[in-house]
């Protein structure tokens, strides 16, 4: 089908096996249509008045320009949920990190039933968030075992309606469901520190310690810098929990995340339009936040 | 402190830590299986009146088998996407040469970290509105339909293979698709469990997408339904966390299973090529 002096044109064009375009074009395919093109739509949405139509039917949308930003940004509602999300991250993101390194290093070393302490930590991160939150319903609500074991000491009014412990409990919740996969990350990331580094550091208890700060946490900084990124789209991404475990992001909207308005404004109150911008901003947000923490983890 | 103290305090460490993590999953169980809902300590520790009328009661309220039925088709038809797909395109990454193959590569890494729910709304659009796929099951597979992350790492094991086993089936004529299905997968076994194991959590767990495209009943992943059950109904049953907790039960019990029977492909090392970056 190609002469020889076809042969290395068609190759500069198309590649020395033009058959991997052929193998990977479902999942090329697959990306533009449900990440490219969704992408640019919510853009788009976004800077337009857009509502829901009848499929096929034919509609005027007019360009707004930022107008729908102007009323995301000046709703109250929505400032108070960028504001929770605030909240969840400085208690999620820094739990996160601590606790799945010190766990992950604790069992990185010689570990007796090392499978099952894995197979325990992972377990929440595999199981659906909906199942979770069922049993944490049961723990934390008024009369659950978490205030029967505190007694006098249990708050009031209850930490699933209570105004400042709700978005805290949530925080502490994805912590917990998340940690496995964040242990993984740094299990997988303690490998690639030399072992050189650990042996010509002497071992008694003091200088374990120094150890940690000065050969694990350096060792670790890309994967804490991944975990960190990951950690922080999660949170942006809440909706699961203040929908089911605080009965749709309550008390008086204490709980209430981003998301959990996009449903709200977007689908159940007909308004695309402002749920895009929620979105857009929200994006914005996750990205600036992630390039503070990369120029703060990346220092010295 | 002497490195056998050191020894016991991290064990120590270990498993307090392990025992917060189990605990919730204990309790689910026990709570589902008690009469009336008993939140004292001892509560948790029941010595009987264990009943199995919570899973009848859940029943009753919410079709537990049609539910997961499916849930099982809305997994296994992403399993499959993933599976057929996946493989294909790791392995062009992996070891064919063609243009756009760093684009693609690029494309693959980013969209890990574009928030999926950003694109909830214009998703809805497209799926809902201008396709009408509302209430059914391909509409709710297509947003998931291949998992990136196994799309690295079949990628990450085809790369690992020596050249030289490609450049000789190559040169003894052997086609692309010969070489993929022949030489290469079944080297690569080992992966196809892995990325299995992290596409199965996806979609079985998934709550927000399929209960945005399900509004029958008769459709809803049974992650929906109980979420449904919990936020509407449950006032209504008698022991309405005992049956809650009998639905987490059942939803938990399929991945938490799968899970605990392939725990070795779970592993750093396992996973470790695609996170080391």
């Amino acid at each position: 089908m190609s002469t020889p002096s076809t042969r290395p044109r068609l190759a500069a064009l198309l590649g020395r096996q033009p058959l991997g375009m052929a193998f990977a074009a479902p999942y090329a395919a697959f990306l533009a249509v449900v990440f490219a093109y969704p992408l640019g739509l919510a853009v788009w949405i976004s800077f337009h008045d857009y509502f829901f139509a009848a499929p096929g039917a034919e509609v005027e949308r007019p360009f707004v320009g930022l107008a729908n930003y102007q009323a995301v940004l000046s709703d109250p509602d929505v400032r108070e949920s960028f504001g929770n999300v605030l909240v969840f991250l400085v208690i999620n993101v820094p739990l996160t990190v601590v606790l799945a390194l010190v766990l992950a290093a604790a069992l990185n070393g010689a570990v007796r039933g090392r499978s099952f302490l894995r197979v325990s930590y992972y377990l929440p991160y595999v199981t659906a968030s909906v199942a979770l939150v069922g049993v944490w319903l049961f723990l934390f609500s008024s009369g659950g075992m978490v205030n029967s074991v505190l007694g006098p000491l249990s708050p009031t009014p209850s930490w699933l309606v209570n105004e400042t412990l709700a978005m805290p409990l949530i925080a502490v919740f994805v912590t917990w469901k998340q940690l496995g996969f964040f242990i993984l990350i740094y299990l997988a990331a303690l490998q690639n520190v030399p072992r050189e580094l650990y042996e010509s550091a002497a071992t008694d208890g003091a200088a374990k310690v120094k150890q940690f700060w000065h050969v694990t946490v350096p060792g670790v900084r890309p994967a804490t810098m991944l975990v960190v990124i990951l950690a922080t789209i999660t949170g942006a991404n809440l909706f699961t929990e203040p929908y089911l475990l605080t009965n749709g992001g309550g008390p008086n909207g204490a709980s209430t995340s981003p998301v959990l308005l996009m449903y709200q404004k977007g689908i159940e109150q007909g308004n695309p339009d402002t749920a895009a911008a929620i979105g857009v901003v929200l994006v914005i947000g996750v990205l600036l936040i992630s390039l503070v923490n990369r120029r703060l983890l990346e220092r010295d | 402190m002497t490195s056998r103290a050191r020894s016991v305090l991290r064990h120590l460490l270990l498993y307090v830590g392990a025992l917060a993590f189990l605990f919730p999953f204990y309790y689910m169980v026990v709570g589902s299986l008690q009469e009336e809902p008993d939140t004292s300590v001892t509560g948790a520790f029941p010595t009987g009146g264990l009943t199995l009328e919570n899973y009848r009661q859940i029943n009753e309220r919410v079709d537990l088998v049609g539910s997961l039925v499916n849930s099982g088709i809305f997994t296994g038809g992403v399993l499959l996407a993933t599976v057929l797909f996946g493989i294909l395109a790791g392995y062009a990454l992996a070891r064919l040469h063609w243009r756009g193959q760093g684009t693609l590569f690029a494309a693959m890494l980013l969209v890990q970290i574009i928030p999926f729910q950003l694109l909830i709304i214009p998703i809805y659009v497209m799926v809902v509105r201008t396709y009408g796929l509302a209430d059914t099951h391909l509409g709710m597979i297509l947003p998931f339909a291949i998992n990136s992350t196994a799309v690295f790492i079949f990628r990450q094991f085809f790369l690992q293979l020596p050249e030289e086993l490609f450049m000789a089936a190559r040169i003894d004529g052997a086609g692309e698709l010969r070489i993929l299905w022949n030489i290469a997968l079944p080297l690569v076994r080992p992966a196809l469990l892995t990325a299995i194991l992290v596409t199965f959590i996806g979609p079985w767990n998934e709550f927000l997408w399929p209960f945005l495209v399900t509004k029958d009943a008769d459709l809803q992943p049974l992650a929906v339904s109980l979420a449904n059950y919990m936020s509407n109904v449950a006032a209504r049953a008698s022991n309405p966390y005992g049956a809650i907790l009998a639905g987490a039960v059942v939803l938990a019990a399929p991945a938490a299973a799968l899970f605990v029977a392939f725990q070795k492909r779970f592993t750093a090392s396992e996973l470790g090529s695609g996170v080391k970056g």
